[in-house]
């Protein structure tokens, strides 16, 4: 039974993620430069929205990545860059916050909902790092990080709670499979919405950023890798429900709303295989859906209650 | 529900093709039209948001099966606004017939969405892949190259290397056509058929299995039978008779609590332990009960659900008879400290009745105002601060009375014998005044809640929702692919031309299927072809 807290390595987290929030701060001063003033990306790209059709298989076409400069890189491609180096610190001070709060408490690290949403923000700056490394998606940074940033900065200034044990029920294996299922899960559920959001404010005309198809394909392939991740979480939750309460749903508050999101992203996926749903009406089920995700992750602690005690906030 | 785009995969109830409402037709051409709206796609689709919408009061109101306490207080505060919530089921939203109608509504699209879609699944299971269309050149990605063995050779090659590549392959004259991925299908019809099984296991738990709640107090013990439940809520098909027979008794409860600092207070762990016995013939065992480790006895879980405080005292009556001793179980007022209430009813003191109405602290502490309170949930320096009252409990009115607490009514009619005494310490006794006895605080008890539940379908349930995950990653993450190549011999002769056509038939896999299909290529034989991307 973990009582002892250290403080020394309690209080470096609580250092740590004010460096965070920092470092994703300037991060996405650079990200905002290089989408302000840098080369008009998809402009120069633009074709290739075209559908190629056959035997009742729709395609839709790549579009090409940005052709290489043909001039040195200027400055705003520079300051995008160094906003990525700021983004890969930022990340190592997000881990590094996370396990010595860990390591503080002799827990898993996410016993409330401070430490659950600086857990989320990691998520997701960790999914978009990830797939910035496979797929053309810097121009996402300026996004992610306002995301991340709004979160850490919300958990630092009304949700922080001291280092401490948590009560009993939640003093179980099950928290690392089921809480950690759920919080990769949201990050990758935040990168989507971010891509549907600017899908929603990007009209179809060219411009800085990457043609709307190209948004399209982002925020399907994150809710595709994060809905069975989602659907494991929610699995692990009745099986851990069974275990702590006595059944293994009982339309608990938070039941309720894991369960309608899920329905959400599913409605999403099946809505995007079948005609008639693409493009701006697939993405609004998305949006929709992954504001379900917001409210259970925040709404259902603050407005609704229930059995998952985890809403730790602090009073006032 | 189908997640891949295929035309020809399609039932004919699908909601693509257009669907004209019968004019003036007879009730089978009605039941018809109405079998196929059920199970199209569309609206399974808009079933399914429903689900979702309506569930969502079932968060916002308080339901009567999980806190009844919120609902009979909206019901006492605002009667007329929650009879109209209560018309609506909206205190029991997942029991409404609205409800129901909903799920059900669902799963039959589903089990008519299924049924067709497996009868085409498993047709296309034997089929061969479909002949090469004519011109390979207009699918999204094709290339060719030359090759200088003879037609046959070639053909002969290609085949063997799709087959090696796990492809599905058929040959015809100068064409070979393959096919894989049909993993995609099996996935999604495991998870739509998963999904119904879950159903059917939620369905049976509820109508085989049984809950029930019970309160114990140290010391004293429980055995599994429907008249020891102070709630019991059996399933339809669950008979008196059926539940397992095992018993246990509590011999002590430990709590720990964090002790200094910010937290102090906060639980740390629960520990009750249990003598257990599996049957009336089997032999006692020790078990700790502890929060998310339930007893499991052949299936029947016993969980550790709540705590609080039972002190222990002794009632001497006017006429020197003990007409009360034992522990009395109280409602905690604030888990932070257990500052508590505790009742006892007496109707067997002579010559008048009692009543006692206790405040519990068990950590108590004087204020500066001079009132009493608790300042830590454990029982540091436990007191009992006694209000007594003598006269007619009216416990024969055949009314029936919370145990846990007094009607305020009745208690106005009697009189009150001490309001205001000074707490006692274990241990310490109060006069009643007017030759109405003796009160004496004996000791500390705790006692427990319990929930014990009895779920036969819970592993199916848990294995229905296995199949379903695995099934959906299957469906998410394989793509089907078709790859045709055509042979002919070059206009010039001595060398052959070797046309390959790529398709792939799931959304968003375009860009991967490019790179395998540049790969196959490869290959087959290509050395410098480059694969044409048409899209
Ligand atoms: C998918 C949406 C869900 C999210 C984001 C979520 C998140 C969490 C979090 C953060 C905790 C607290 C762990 C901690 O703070 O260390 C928790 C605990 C728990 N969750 Fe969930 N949960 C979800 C859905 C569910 C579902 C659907 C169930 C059950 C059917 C469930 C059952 C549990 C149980 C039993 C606990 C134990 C904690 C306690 O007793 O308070 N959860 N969940």
């Amino acid at each position: 039974m973990p009582v002892e807290v250290d403080t020394g390595l309690a209080t470096l987290s609580d250092q740590l993620v004010l460096a965070t929030v920092l470092l994703y701060v300037f991060a996405m001063v650079g990200y905002a430069l290089e989408l302000g003033f840098g080369r008009a990306a998809a402009s120069t790209a633009a074709p290739a929205r075209e559908l190629a059709s056959v035997g009742g298989g729709t395609a839709v076409a790549d579009a090409p990545p940005p052709g290489p400069a043909a001039a040195a890189p200027g400055w705003p491609d520079r300051a995008g860059t160094v906003a990525l180096w700021l983004s890969w610190l930022g990340w190592a001070a997000n881990l590094g916050c996370i396990l010595t709060r860990g390591l503080a408490v002799g827990r898993w690290p996410w016993g409330n909902m401070y430490e659950f949403v600086v857990a989320m923000a990691f998520a997701a700056m960790t999914a978009f790092l990830l797939m910035q490394l496979r797929y053309p998606v810097r121009f996402l940074g300026a996004f992610v990080s306002v995301a991340t940033t709004l979160g850490m900065g919300f958990a630092v200034r009304y949700l922080h709670v001291q280092a401490g044990p948590v009560v009993p029920a939640l003093n179980s294996y099950w928290v690392g499979i089921h809480v950690s299922a759920a919080i990769i899960a949201s990050g990758l559920f935040i990168l989507g919405g971010v891509s549907g959001i600017l899908y929603l404010f990007r009209g179809e005309r060219p411009g800085r950023l990457p043609s709307r198809v190209e948004l399209e394909r982002i925020a399907h392939r994150a809710t595709v890798i994060g809905f069975p991740i989602w659907t494991f979480a929610v699995i692990a939750g009745a099986m851990w429900a069974d275990k702590a309460w006595g059944r293994y749903w009982g339309w608990d508050p938070k039941e309720v709303w894991a369960f309608i999101t899920w329905i959400a992203y599913a409605a999403y996926l099946h809505a995007r295989a079948t005609a008639g749903w693409r493009g701006r009406a697939a993405v609004i089920v998305q949006i929709v859906a992954f504001g379900c995700l917001l409210f259970n992750l925040i709404g259902v602690n603050m407005f609704l209650g229930g059995l998952h005690s985890y809403a730790d906030v602090p009073p006032g | 529900m189908k997640a891949t785009d295929d035309t020809k995969a399609r039932p004919a109830a699908d909601a693509d093709t257009p669907r004209r409402r019968p004019a003036g037709l007879g009730v089978q051409a009605w039941l018809r039209w109405f079998w196929r709206t059920l199970t199209s796609m569309r609206t399974a689709l808009i079933l399914l948001l429903l689900f979702a919408l309506g569930s969502v009061p079932g968060s916002i109101f308080p339901q009567r099966g999980v806190e009844p306490g919120k609902v009979a207080e909206i019901f006492k505060n605002d009667p007329s606004y929650a009879a109209w919530l209560d018309r609506f089921w909206l205190f029991d939203v997942f029991q409404a017939p609205w409800f129901a109608a909903i799920y059900l509504l669902l799963f039959l699209s589903l089990i008519g969405c299924v049924i067709p879609r497996t009868g085409v699944y498993l047709r296309e299971l034997r089929r061969k892949p479909p002949a090469a269309p004519r011109n390979l050149a207009r699918l999204p990605l094709n290339a060719s190259f030359e090759d200088d063995t003879p037609v046959e050779a070639v053909s002969a090659k290609v085949a063997a290397k799709l087959r090696a590549r796990r492809f599905r392959v058929a040959t015809g004259p100068g064409w070979v056509a393959a096919e894989k991925g049909y993993l995609k299908e099996t996935g999604n019809l495991l998870f739509h058929v998963s999904l119904l099984a879950l159903l059917v296991a939620v369905g049976a738990g509820a109508l085989l299995g049984y809950r029930g709640n019970v309160l114990v107090v140290e010391g004293n013990g429980f055995a599994n039978t429907v008249a020891a439940y102070d709630r019991y809520i059996p399933g339809f098909q669950v008979s008196a008779e059926s539940l397992e027979p095992f018993s246990f008794q509590l011999e002590d409860l430990q709590v720990s609590y964090v002790a200094t600092g910010g937290k102090r207070g906060q639980v740390l762990d629960f520990l009750a332990k249990l003598k257990v016995h599996d049957s009336p013939e089997a032999p006692a065992r020790d078990y700790p009960l502890r929060v998310n480790e339930p007893l499991e006895v052949n299936g029947t879980q016993t969980y550790l659900i709540g705590n609080g405080y039972a002190p222990t005292f002794t009632v001497v009556d006017g006429n020197g008879d003990v007409a009360f001793e034992g522990p009395v179980t109280c409602l905690p007022e604030t888990v932070s400290t257990f500052a508590s209430e505790c009742t006892i009813k007496v109707p067997d003191a002579k010559p008048k009745q009692l009543g006692l109405s206790i405040r519990f602290l068990p950590t108590t502490m004087r204020r500066q105002d001079g009132v009493l309170v608790s300042t830590f949930p454990g029982a540091l320096l436990p007191t009992a601060q006694v209000r007594a009252f003598a006269g007619d409990l009216g416990l024969r009115s055949g009314i029936p009375q919370s145990v846990y607490l007094f009607d305020p009514e009745k208690l106005k009619k009697m009189e009150p014998l001490v309001m205001a005494a000074d707490p006692l310490e274990v241990g310490q006794s109060l006069e009643l005044p007017g030759g109405n006895g003796k009160v004496t605080f004996t000791g500390v008890k705790e006692w427990i809640t319990l929930q014990i539940a009895y779920d036969p379908a819970r592993l199916p349930a848990l294995l229905a929702a296995g199949g379903a995950v695995i099934g959906l990653v299957f469906a998410l993450t394989i793509r089907r692919r078709r790859v045709w190549v055509r042979v002919a011999e070059a206009a010039g002769g001595g060398s052959t031309v070797v046309e390959v056509g790529g398709l792939t038939r799931t959304e968003g896999g375009d860009a991967g299927f490019a790179e395998e299909f540049a790969d196959i290529v490869k290959a087959l034989g290509a050395t410098s072809a480059g694969v044409n991307d048409a899209r």
